[in-house]
């Protein structure tokens, strides 16, 4: 605080600017909670970042010497620019939630290495005066650490939502896992409790908290059944909030400190709420203790019954209210063109058509609407579980379209099943369903369902885009 | 006890901005709509992307072979973070335009 009252005009620009640019943060974070602003809300918080990058590198002074290595600086810039941006456009929408998951990565690499760097450098008086048990030790110790453990941990959750790394369970994995947290606890406080010296001697020390978080980055991930990695997608996001935050504390940079802890307490908060929607707990997660599948519940049992195309196209023209559950499988097939197609057409015949959206469908939450919006699907057309279940018992046909947890009567039915106590989408309440379906596997958390089995429901199988293909010339041909 | 207290008051600006900054992200958060849950978490992701003016300054001041390298590299993460998240969530957003 000192350095700052002595006036300088270009460092009151600069705070001035991080000012502005914190309140830009929390315009955009706060108009992109709403679909009318949200595209504008991203782009005021992304001007704000320009704004906050460029005004440090010209008017960053540290102890009176500006920023040097600019060339350095302005390469590595672009070159971070480039690749993010051929990434982040190439990529299909179905496979955002690894990329999220990779982008947030990468900021947890970066708070890990700038923490590396600056803990030999912390300054002499400072623990002269206060000895290792500082401010800056504590923030540099705790950003190393979070964001390692957010850096390997994202990259595990990348792999895997990927598809080219498994799931690992063993039983004891909890215990180990809250051993290694105590230890990696352990090391910071030693550390701290160090006698005042050089802190450039302890360096072993901290490469040895950085390899035990990126251990346990990667074991805190490992077990995660698929269907729950949004949570941690969510909390490792929240993670890298703290870890920049912690940035922020130690260069008593106000724009670090506001943007990482605003990032790191909403995503608390996500992921919390996602917590809630799964059943799950918190403690649970950081543990790394998931259900998701192993011990299946019930057996399946009864028969499936077959729909043709024509009585599904018969079924659906004739119905009042039609309500689609569209699931994961619908966007792999990229079938959500062809589906949109299929609700326009029964719309002209007189039919009212829904989406009934899972708030976990897909990857992540919400992605499902992403996916939706993609195929241009207005979203007042959009509705969630809770809006659509009361109006269920009223709907003549209820199509799940490559959907299979979120309709899973075992959340209700059966206190064995992994799933028990998750919010569905109450499908078996329908007059009539429809189940699209490439086979009789099952759904990504490895459960049985036994809505295929009731009998009301008929399965029509095949690839979900081919077959809805079929079906909208079948309907347009009646 | 004497070194927490004074801890606290040595750095009680910081302290107040990160309680307001949790209640803010708390309310902030709180009345967002499940639709844009995920262009959400993708632009909060680009947010703390602001990690980047840390690399910045570490970066600027390094003067060793191997602080350059591992800079540049921090460097390039946060970039990576920052212009990835935001022309992610832009394209995601593109698609909730209004008919």
């Amino acid at each position: 605080m000192n350095e700052l009252s002595q006036f300088s005009t270009d460092a009151s620009i600069l705070e001035i600017i991080y000012v502005i640019a914190s309140v830009m943060f929390i315009l955009g974070l706060k108009m992109l909670s709403h679909p009318l602003t949200a595209r504008r809300g991203n782009f005021i918080a992304a001007t704000g970042m320009v704004m906050a990058i460029i005004a440090t590198i010209v008017l960053h002074r540290k102890d009176g010497e500006p920023i040097g290595n600019i060339g350095l600086i302005v390469a590595a810039i672009i070159v971070g620019t480039i690749i993010g941006w051929v990434i982040a456009n190439r990529v299909k929408m179905t496979a955002m939630p690894q990329l999220v998951s990779f982008f947030n990565g990468m900021g947890g690499g970066a708070a890990a290495l700038i923490s590396m760097m600056e803990f030999p450098h912390v300054s002499h008086d400072l623990i002269v005066k206060s000895g290792m048990a500082n401010g800056h030790v504590l923030a540099i110790l705790l950003g190393l650490m979070i964001g390692t453990i957010s850096w390997a941990g994202s990259m595990i959750a990348f792999g895997k939502l990927d598809g080219w790394i498994g799931d690992l369970r063993i039983k004891w994995m909890k215990y180990v896992n809250l051993t290694i947290l105590a230890g990696l606890i352990g090391l910071i406080v030693f550390i701290m409790a160090q006698k005042p010296g050089a802190s450039a001697e302890l360096m072993p020390f901290v490469y040895i908290i950085f390899a035990v978080a990126v251990v346990y980055g990667v074991l805190f991930v490992m077990p995660i059944g698929g269907a729950d990695m949004p949570v941690v997608i969510s909390l490792l996001n929240s993670f890298t909030g703290v870890a920049a935050a912690m940035g922020g504390f130690l260069y008593d940079n106000q724009a670090m400190l506001t943007g990482g802890i605003l990032v790191g307490s909403a995503g608390t908060i996500l992921t919390i709420l996602m917590c809630k929607a799964m059943n799950r707990s918190l403690f649970n997660v950081i543990a790394g203790v998931f259900g998701g599948g192993g011990q299946a519940g019930a057996e399946a049992g009864g028969t499936v019954r077959e729909i043709s195309l024509s009585d599904a196209a018969v079924l659906l023209s004739y119905s009042k209210k039609v309500v689609i559950v569209p699931g994961y499988g619908l966007a792999v097939a990229q079938a959500q063109h062809i589906c949109h197609e299929l609700d326009k057409l029964l719309d002209e015949k007189g039919v009212e058509v829904k989406y009934a959206i899972h708030p976990v469908a897909g990857r992540m939450p919400g992605h499902m609407n992403v996916l939706m919006a993609e195929a241009d699907v207005p979203y007042e057309q959009l509705t969630e579980s809770d809006e659509i279940n009361p109006d269920l018992p009223n709907t003549d046909v209820l199509v799940v379209i490559g959907a299979n947890d979120v309709v899973n009567p075992a959340a209700e039915d059966d206190p064995a099943s992994p799933i028990y106590g998750m919010p569905i989408i109450k499908a078996r309440e329908a007059k009539n369903i429809i189940v699209m379906k490439r086979g009789m596997g099952k759904g990504y958390a490895a459960i049985e369902n036994m809505l295929f089995f009731n009998n009301k429901t008929r399965m029509l199988f095949g690839d979900a885009k081919a077959t809805l293909q079929n079906l909208v010339n079948e309907v347009k041909n009646l | 006890m004497e070194k927490i207290l004074g801890f606290f008051l040595e750095h009680r600006e910081a302290i107040f901005l990160v309680i307001l900054s949790i209640f803010l992200g708390i309310e902030v958060i709180s009345h967002v709509p499940a639709i844009l849950h995920t262009p959400l978490m993708s632009g909060a992701n680009a947010i703390h992307g602001v990690v980047i003016i840390g690399a910045i300054i570490v970066m600027g001041h390094a003067n060793t072979t191997g602080a350059m390298i591992l800079g540049f590299l921090a460097v390039v993460l946060g970039t990576l973070n920052v212009v990835g998240g935001f022309v992610v969530t832009d394209r995601m957003l593109e698609m909730f335009k209004k008919k």
